[in-house]
Protein backbone atom coordinates (compact mmCIF):
# COMPACT_ATOMS: atom_id res chain seq x y z
CA UNK A 1 0.00 0.00 0.00
CA UNK A 2 1.70 3.05 -0.98
CA UNK A 3 1.72 5.99 1.65
CA UNK A 4 -0.83 8.16 -0.72
CA UNK A 5 -3.61 5.32 -0.39
CA UNK A 6 -2.74 4.87 3.78
CA UNK A 7 -3.21 8.25 4.47
CA UNK A 8 -6.53 9.03 2.33
CA UNK A 9 -7.85 5.41 4.36
CA UNK A 10 -6.60 7.13 7.90
CA UNK A 11 -8.37 10.26 6.31
CA UNK A 12 -11.77 8.51 5.64
CA UNK A 13 -11.81 6.74 8.53
CA UNK A 14 -11.67 9.93 10.82
CA UNK A 15 -14.31 11.75 8.76
CA UNK A 16 -16.41 8.99 8.59
CA UNK A 17 -16.30 9.87 12.83
CA UNK A 18 -17.98 12.60 12.24
CA UNK A 19 -18.14 15.35 15.00
CA UNK A 20 -15.89 14.99 17.51
CA UNK A 21 -17.97 15.47 20.97
CA UNK A 22 -18.39 19.28 22.58
CA UNK A 23 -15.40 20.82 24.48
CA UNK A 24 -16.89 23.09 26.74
CA UNK A 25 -14.70 26.50 27.34
CA UNK A 26 -12.90 26.92 29.97
CA UNK A 27 -14.50 30.23 31.31
CA UNK A 28 -18.18 31.53 29.91
CA UNK A 29 -18.49 34.84 28.08
CA UNK A 30 -17.12 37.57 29.64
CA UNK A 31 -15.97 41.02 30.21
CA UNK A 32 -12.51 41.17 31.78
CA UNK A 33 -11.39 38.44 28.81
CA UNK A 34 -13.10 40.54 26.22
CA UNK A 35 -11.55 44.13 27.68
CA UNK A 36 -8.28 42.28 27.89
CA UNK A 37 -8.97 41.68 24.08
CA UNK A 38 -10.18 45.35 23.54
CA UNK A 39 -6.69 46.67 24.73
CA UNK A 40 -4.18 44.80 23.30
CA UNK A 41 -6.04 44.75 19.81
CA UNK A 42 -6.97 48.19 19.98
CA UNK A 43 -10.10 48.23 19.38
CA UNK A 44 -12.28 50.98 20.75
CA UNK A 45 -15.43 49.70 19.23
CA UNK A 46 -18.37 50.76 22.00
CA UNK A 47 -20.60 47.95 21.58
CA UNK A 48 -18.61 45.39 22.98
CA UNK A 49 -20.04 45.91 26.70
CA UNK A 50 -22.83 43.05 26.50
CA UNK A 51 -21.83 41.01 23.93
CA UNK A 52 -17.74 39.93 22.67
CA UNK A 53 -16.36 40.70 19.74
CA UNK A 54 -17.07 37.85 17.04
CA UNK A 55 -13.59 37.15 16.24
CA UNK A 56 -13.01 36.37 19.95
CA UNK A 57 -15.08 33.01 19.12
CA UNK A 58 -12.04 30.93 18.65
CA UNK A 59 -10.44 32.50 22.62
CA UNK A 60 -13.40 30.93 24.54
CA UNK A 61 -12.59 27.56 23.58
CA UNK A 62 -8.93 27.44 23.17
CA UNK A 63 -6.93 24.63 24.91
CA UNK A 64 -4.49 27.23 27.36
CA UNK A 65 -1.32 26.49 28.25
CA UNK A 66 -1.58 23.02 29.65
CA UNK A 67 -4.07 21.78 26.89
CA UNK A 68 -3.96 18.80 25.07
CA UNK A 69 -6.03 17.90 21.83
CA UNK A 70 -8.83 15.58 22.79
CA UNK A 71 -8.54 11.88 21.86
CA UNK A 72 -11.23 12.09 19.29
CA UNK A 73 -10.13 15.93 17.92
CA UNK A 74 -10.10 14.86 14.09
CA UNK A 75 -7.29 17.65 13.35
CA UNK A 76 -5.31 15.81 16.36
CA UNK A 77 -5.18 12.44 15.21
CA UNK A 78 -4.59 13.37 11.16
CA UNK A 79 -1.43 15.01 12.64
CA UNK A 80 -0.19 12.25 13.43
CA UNK A 81 -0.93 10.02 10.70
CA UNK A 82 0.98 12.76 8.71
CA UNK A 83 3.68 12.79 10.80
CA UNK A 84 4.13 9.05 10.78
CA UNK A 85 4.52 9.72 7.38
CA UNK A 86 6.91 11.81 7.25
CA UNK A 87 5.23 15.38 6.29
CA UNK A 88 6.40 17.05 10.02
CA UNK A 89 5.79 20.53 9.85
CA UNK A 90 2.97 22.93 10.04
CA UNK A 91 1.17 25.55 9.00
CA UNK A 92 -1.77 27.09 8.59
CA UNK A 93 -3.51 28.49 5.33
CA UNK A 94 -7.13 29.24 5.69
CA UNK A 95 -9.40 30.57 8.35
CA UNK A 96 -12.82 31.03 7.62
CA UNK A 97 -15.40 32.37 10.18
CA UNK A 98 -18.77 32.67 10.26
CA UNK A 99 -21.15 34.44 13.05
CA UNK A 100 -24.65 33.23 13.42
CA UNK A 101 -25.15 35.91 15.89
CA UNK A 102 -23.16 37.57 17.96
CA UNK A 103 -22.44 36.17 21.89
CA UNK A 104 -23.60 37.46 25.17
CA UNK A 105 -21.92 37.57 28.30
CA UNK A 106 -22.67 34.77 30.30
CA UNK A 107 -23.38 32.60 27.46
CA UNK A 108 -21.07 29.32 27.63
CA UNK A 109 -19.95 28.22 24.39
CA UNK A 110 -18.58 24.57 23.32
CA UNK A 111 -16.62 23.24 20.50
CA UNK A 112 -17.20 20.44 18.36
CA UNK A 113 -14.56 19.53 14.95
CA UNK A 114 -14.85 17.09 11.96
CA UNK A 115 -12.53 16.51 9.31
CA UNK A 116 -13.74 18.30 5.63
CA UNK A 117 -11.02 17.40 3.15
CA UNK A 118 -7.52 16.26 3.01
CA UNK A 119 -6.18 16.65 -0.03
CA UNK A 120 -2.39 15.89 -1.04
CA UNK A 121 0.47 15.17 -1.75
CA UNK A 122 0.90 18.74 -3.55
CA UNK A 123 4.21 19.98 -4.12
CA UNK A 124 3.93 23.59 -2.54
CA UNK A 125 6.98 26.51 -2.10
CA UNK A 126 7.56 24.85 1.51
CA UNK A 127 7.75 21.19 -0.09
CA UNK A 128 5.73 18.49 -0.66
CA UNK A 129 2.94 18.48 1.87
CA UNK A 130 -1.14 17.48 2.41
CA UNK A 131 -4.14 20.26 2.69
CA UNK A 132 -5.73 19.06 5.75
CA UNK A 133 -9.36 20.74 6.36
CA UNK A 134 -11.40 21.23 9.64
CA UNK A 135 -14.82 22.29 10.27
CA UNK A 136 -15.63 23.31 13.41
CA UNK A 137 -18.90 24.48 14.92
CA UNK A 138 -19.56 26.85 18.46
CA UNK A 139 -22.57 25.85 20.18
CA UNK A 140 -24.61 27.77 23.15
CA UNK A 141 -26.71 24.64 24.15
CA UNK A 142 -27.82 23.05 21.05
CA UNK A 143 -27.74 26.51 19.15
CA UNK A 144 -25.40 26.80 16.30
CA UNK A 145 -23.52 30.27 16.95
CA UNK A 146 -20.38 30.30 14.93
CA UNK A 147 -18.85 27.94 12.32
CA UNK A 148 -14.55 27.43 11.06
CA UNK A 149 -13.30 26.03 7.96
CA UNK A 150 -9.81 25.36 9.13
CA UNK A 151 -7.11 24.56 6.39
CA UNK A 152 -2.90 23.65 7.40
CA UNK A 153 -0.59 22.27 5.15
CA UNK A 154 1.17 19.43 7.12
CA UNK A 155 4.42 19.31 4.93
CA UNK A 156 7.83 17.89 4.84
CA UNK A 157 10.33 20.79 4.44
CA UNK A 158 12.12 21.16 1.35
CA UNK A 159 15.76 20.45 1.59
CA UNK A 160 17.48 24.05 2.23
CA UNK A 161 19.65 25.00 -0.01
CA UNK A 162 22.45 25.98 2.29
CA UNK A 163 23.67 28.72 -0.31
CA UNK A 164 21.02 30.31 -3.39
CA UNK A 165 22.31 29.61 -6.73
CA UNK A 166 24.80 32.28 -7.62
CA UNK A 167 23.23 34.47 -10.43
CA UNK A 168 24.85 34.05 -13.91
CA UNK A 169 26.37 37.59 -14.47
CA UNK A 170 26.34 37.07 -17.56
CA UNK A 171 22.90 36.60 -17.50
CA UNK A 172 22.13 40.42 -16.42
CA UNK A 173 20.32 42.39 -18.41
CA UNK A 174 22.22 44.50 -20.92
CA UNK A 175 22.20 48.23 -21.65
CA UNK A 176 20.87 49.26 -25.22
CA UNK A 177 24.37 51.01 -26.38
CA UNK A 178 23.75 53.88 -29.12
CA UNK A 179 25.77 56.84 -29.98
CA UNK A 180 24.63 58.74 -27.36
CA UNK A 181 25.16 56.65 -24.35
CA UNK A 182 28.37 55.02 -26.36
CA UNK A 183 30.88 57.22 -23.90
CA UNK A 184 29.27 56.40 -20.91
CA UNK A 185 29.96 52.48 -20.93
CA UNK A 186 33.41 53.48 -22.85
CA UNK A 187 33.90 55.38 -19.34
CA UNK A 188 33.02 52.33 -17.34
CA UNK A 189 35.06 49.86 -18.87
CA UNK A 190 38.03 52.48 -17.81
CA UNK A 191 37.05 52.97 -14.75
CA UNK A 192 35.69 56.31 -15.39
CA UNK A 193 32.37 58.14 -14.63
CA UNK A 194 31.44 60.15 -17.47
CA UNK A 195 28.52 62.83 -16.62
CA UNK A 196 27.49 64.36 -20.26
CA UNK A 197 28.56 68.23 -20.42
CA UNK A 198 27.37 70.52 -23.34
CA UNK A 199 29.44 71.39 -25.78
CA UNK A 200 27.70 74.80 -26.13
CA UNK A 201 26.81 76.22 -22.72
CA UNK A 202 28.40 73.55 -20.46
CA UNK A 203 25.51 71.96 -18.59
CA UNK A 204 26.35 68.81 -16.76
CA UNK A 205 22.93 66.27 -17.25
CA UNK A 206 22.29 62.91 -17.22
CA UNK A 207 20.93 59.96 -18.74
CA UNK A 208 22.31 60.91 -21.81
CA UNK A 209 20.66 62.90 -23.97
CA UNK A 210 21.62 64.12 -27.94
CA UNK A 211 21.12 67.37 -27.41
CA UNK A 212 21.17 70.43 -24.55
CA UNK A 213 17.91 71.38 -22.79
CA UNK A 214 19.15 74.44 -21.65
CA UNK A 215 20.87 75.40 -25.13
CA UNK A 216 19.91 73.21 -27.69
CA UNK A 217 23.01 72.54 -28.79
CA UNK A 218 24.18 68.86 -30.21
CA UNK A 219 28.09 68.21 -29.76
CA UNK A 220 27.92 66.84 -25.75
CA UNK A 221 30.80 66.32 -24.08
CA UNK A 222 31.61 64.83 -20.88
CA UNK A 223 33.44 65.26 -17.86
CA UNK A 224 35.12 62.67 -15.99
CA UNK A 225 33.35 62.52 -12.49
CA UNK A 226 34.46 61.90 -8.90
CA UNK A 227 32.36 58.94 -8.25
CA UNK A 228 31.31 60.64 -5.33
CA UNK A 229 27.57 61.33 -3.86
CA UNK A 230 25.01 60.91 -1.28
CA UNK A 231 21.92 58.82 -1.44
CA UNK A 232 18.72 60.84 -2.88
CA UNK A 233 16.30 57.99 -2.80
CA UNK A 234 16.15 54.36 -3.07
CA UNK A 235 13.99 51.22 -3.82
CA UNK A 236 14.67 47.38 -2.52
CA UNK A 237 13.46 45.57 -5.08
CA UNK A 238 12.12 42.18 -3.84
CA UNK A 239 9.78 40.93 -6.85
CA UNK A 240 10.35 39.84 -9.64
CA UNK A 241 13.15 37.94 -9.74
CA UNK A 242 15.90 39.49 -12.17
CA UNK A 243 17.97 38.13 -14.80
CA UNK A 244 21.46 37.60 -13.23
CA UNK A 245 20.72 39.37 -9.98
CA UNK A 246 19.30 37.98 -6.57
CA UNK A 247 16.81 39.76 -4.57
CA UNK A 248 16.22 41.69 -2.96
CA UNK A 249 18.47 44.43 -3.78
CA UNK A 250 18.82 47.84 -3.91
CA UNK A 251 18.70 50.04 -6.59
CA UNK A 252 19.74 54.04 -5.26
CA UNK A 253 19.50 57.40 -6.98
CA UNK A 254 22.80 59.03 -6.37
CA UNK A 255 23.26 62.87 -5.99
CA UNK A 256 26.62 62.78 -7.45
CA UNK A 257 29.19 65.49 -6.18
CA UNK A 258 28.76 67.68 -9.31
CA UNK A 259 25.06 67.84 -9.22
CA UNK A 260 23.76 65.18 -11.43
CA UNK A 261 21.54 62.49 -10.56
CA UNK A 262 22.63 58.72 -11.62
CA UNK A 263 20.44 55.35 -10.76
CA UNK A 264 22.82 52.05 -10.07
CA UNK A 265 22.97 49.39 -7.57
CA UNK A 266 23.66 50.22 -4.05
CA UNK A 267 25.50 47.23 -2.41
CA UNK A 268 24.83 48.06 1.25
CA UNK A 269 21.95 48.90 4.17
CA UNK A 270 19.81 52.02 1.98
CA UNK A 271 19.39 55.24 3.82
CA UNK A 272 18.63 58.82 2.74
CA UNK A 273 21.50 61.07 2.59
CA UNK A 274 24.40 58.17 2.82
CA UNK A 275 27.51 58.67 1.40
CA UNK A 276 28.31 56.66 -1.36
CA UNK A 277 31.07 55.91 -3.97
CA UNK A 278 30.91 54.39 -7.29
CA UNK A 279 32.55 50.72 -8.02
CA UNK A 280 32.92 49.22 -11.38
CA UNK A 281 31.85 45.61 -11.90
CA UNK A 282 33.14 43.88 -15.11
CA UNK A 283 30.97 41.54 -16.85
CA UNK A 284 32.43 40.39 -19.64
CA UNK A 285 34.65 42.47 -22.20
CA UNK A 286 32.10 44.30 -23.61
CA UNK A 287 30.30 45.31 -20.38
CA UNK A 288 31.25 46.83 -17.16
CA UNK A 289 28.08 48.44 -14.75
CA UNK A 290 28.57 51.46 -12.19
CA UNK A 291 27.03 50.52 -9.03
CA UNK A 292 26.88 51.98 -5.33
CA UNK A 293 28.75 51.48 -2.05
CA UNK A 294 28.52 53.32 1.42
CA UNK A 295 31.80 55.61 1.31
CA UNK A 296 34.50 54.00 4.16
CA UNK A 297 35.26 58.45 4.68
CA UNK A 298 31.45 58.67 5.64
CA UNK B 1 -20.54 52.66 1.77
CA UNK B 2 -20.67 51.61 -1.73
CA UNK B 3 -19.06 49.37 -4.62
CA UNK B 4 -15.59 50.75 -5.23
CA UNK B 5 -15.01 52.58 -1.79
CA UNK B 6 -11.76 52.12 -0.35
CA UNK B 7 -10.88 52.14 3.67
CA UNK B 8 -8.61 54.54 4.91
CA UNK B 9 -4.74 52.74 4.95
CA UNK B 10 -4.22 51.60 8.27
CA UNK B 11 -0.53 50.61 9.90
CA UNK B 12 -0.11 48.32 12.84
CA UNK B 13 3.35 48.34 14.51
CA UNK B 14 3.91 44.75 15.35
CA UNK B 15 6.45 45.06 18.65
CA UNK B 16 7.39 42.10 20.72
CA UNK B 17 4.92 43.37 23.39
CA UNK B 18 1.87 43.52 20.52
CA UNK B 19 2.95 40.19 19.33
CA UNK B 20 3.09 38.55 22.80
CA UNK B 21 0.15 40.91 24.34
CA UNK B 22 -2.05 39.58 21.71
CA UNK B 23 -1.04 36.22 21.62
CA UNK B 24 -1.93 35.61 25.49
CA UNK B 25 -5.16 37.57 25.29
CA UNK B 26 -6.40 35.38 22.44
CA UNK B 27 -5.30 32.61 24.45
CA UNK B 28 -2.42 30.92 22.32
CA UNK B 29 0.65 30.07 24.53
CA UNK B 30 2.50 28.20 21.28
CA UNK B 31 6.03 29.37 22.54
CA UNK B 32 6.31 30.99 18.65
CA UNK B 33 4.68 33.56 19.75
CA UNK B 34 6.47 34.80 23.13
CA UNK B 35 9.63 33.09 22.46
CA UNK B 36 12.60 34.39 20.47
CA UNK B 37 14.95 31.93 21.26
CA UNK B 38 12.38 28.96 20.36
CA UNK B 39 11.09 30.68 17.37
CA UNK B 40 14.37 31.00 15.95
CA UNK B 41 15.12 26.99 17.01
CA UNK B 42 11.99 26.58 14.92
CA UNK B 43 13.45 27.89 11.76
CA UNK B 44 11.58 31.62 12.18
CA UNK B 45 13.32 34.86 12.42
CA UNK B 46 11.47 36.18 15.42
CA UNK B 47 8.40 35.87 17.07
CA UNK B 48 5.45 36.41 14.51
CA UNK B 49 1.52 37.30 15.19
CA UNK B 50 -0.82 34.53 15.85
CA UNK B 51 -3.87 33.89 13.70
CA UNK B 52 -6.50 35.02 16.25
CA UNK B 53 -4.78 37.94 16.56
CA UNK B 54 -4.78 38.23 12.31
CA UNK B 55 -8.24 37.44 12.64
CA UNK B 56 -8.85 40.12 14.83
CA UNK B 57 -7.35 42.95 13.53
CA UNK B 58 -8.91 42.33 10.08
CA UNK B 59 -12.35 42.38 12.25
CA UNK B 60 -11.21 45.93 13.75
CA UNK B 61 -10.00 47.44 10.46
CA UNK B 62 -13.18 46.55 8.95
CA UNK B 63 -15.37 47.54 11.97
CA UNK B 64 -13.18 51.32 12.57
CA UNK B 65 -14.49 52.15 8.82
CA UNK B 66 -17.96 50.61 8.77
CA UNK B 67 -18.54 52.18 12.79
CA UNK B 68 -20.34 50.06 15.98
CA UNK B 69 -23.49 49.61 14.41
CA UNK B 70 -22.13 47.36 11.46
CA UNK B 71 -22.21 43.54 12.06
CA UNK B 72 -19.26 41.09 11.39
CA UNK B 73 -20.81 37.89 9.46
CA UNK B 74 -18.00 36.72 8.49
CA UNK B 75 -14.11 36.89 8.61
CA UNK B 76 -12.91 34.84 5.60
CA UNK B 77 -8.98 34.75 5.57
CA UNK B 78 -6.19 33.14 3.93
CA UNK B 79 -2.77 33.20 5.31
CA UNK B 80 0.77 34.46 3.94
CA UNK B 81 3.99 35.68 4.61
CA UNK B 82 4.09 35.33 8.83
CA UNK B 83 3.96 38.96 10.66
CA UNK B 84 7.22 39.21 12.76
CA UNK B 85 8.20 41.51 15.79
CA UNK B 86 8.89 44.76 14.52
CA UNK B 87 6.90 44.55 11.22
CA UNK B 88 4.82 46.77 10.41
CA UNK B 89 1.60 45.50 8.92
CA UNK B 90 -0.20 47.76 6.32
CA UNK B 91 -4.06 47.26 5.73
CA UNK B 92 -5.68 47.99 2.59
CA UNK B 93 -9.44 47.39 1.47
CA UNK B 94 -11.95 47.99 -0.59
CA UNK B 95 -16.20 47.26 -0.81
CA UNK B 96 -16.48 44.61 -3.68
CA UNK B 97 -19.96 44.02 -3.21
CA UNK B 98 -23.31 45.94 -1.73
CA UNK B 99 -26.66 44.11 -1.76
CA UNK B 100 -28.83 46.40 0.25
CA UNK B 101 -27.32 45.73 4.02
CA UNK B 102 -25.20 43.21 2.96
CA UNK B 103 -22.06 44.76 2.28
CA UNK B 104 -18.78 42.42 1.63
CA UNK B 105 -15.05 44.11 1.98
CA UNK B 106 -12.11 42.78 0.54
CA UNK B 107 -8.38 43.31 3.03
CA UNK B 108 -5.60 42.56 2.75
CA UNK B 109 -2.59 42.76 5.74
CA UNK B 110 1.03 43.27 3.71
CA UNK B 111 4.46 43.45 5.72
CA UNK B 112 7.57 44.15 3.80
CA UNK B 113 7.97 40.22 3.03
CA UNK B 114 4.70 40.15 1.51
CA UNK B 115 0.75 39.65 1.86
CA UNK B 116 0.72 38.30 5.77
CA UNK B 117 -3.50 38.40 5.13
CA UNK B 118 -5.94 38.18 2.16
CA UNK B 119 -9.31 37.96 2.60
CA UNK B 120 -12.95 39.11 3.06
CA UNK B 121 -15.08 39.88 5.46
CA UNK B 122 -19.20 40.43 5.25
CA UNK B 123 -20.73 42.79 7.35
CA UNK B 124 -24.44 44.10 7.67
CA UNK B 125 -25.33 47.79 7.91
CA UNK B 126 -28.26 49.44 9.29
CA UNK B 127 -30.79 49.84 6.47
Amino acid sequence: MTDKTAIEKEAARIAEQGESAPRLARDPVNLPMINNWLEVIGDRHPGYTEVAPPAMVQVWTMGGLHGQRAPDDPLGAMMKILDEAGFTSVVATNSDQTYHRYLRIGEHVSVTSSLEDVTGPKKTALGEGWFVTTRSTWYVGDEAVAEMRFRVLKFRPAEKQETKPEPQKAQAIRPSINRDTEYFWEGCRNQELRIQRCGGCGLLRHPPGPMCPECGATKPKYLVSDGRGVVYSYVVHHHPQVPGKQTPFVIALVELDEGVRMLGELDGEPSIGLPVEVVFTKVDDELTMPSWRPRADR
Amino acid sequence: MRTGDSLPEWHVEATPTFVISTAIATRDFQDVHHDRDLAIKRGSKDIFINILTTTGLVQRYVTDWAGPEALVRQVNIRLGAPCYAYDTLKFFGQVVERDEQDLTIEVVGRTGHGDHVTGIVKIEVPA
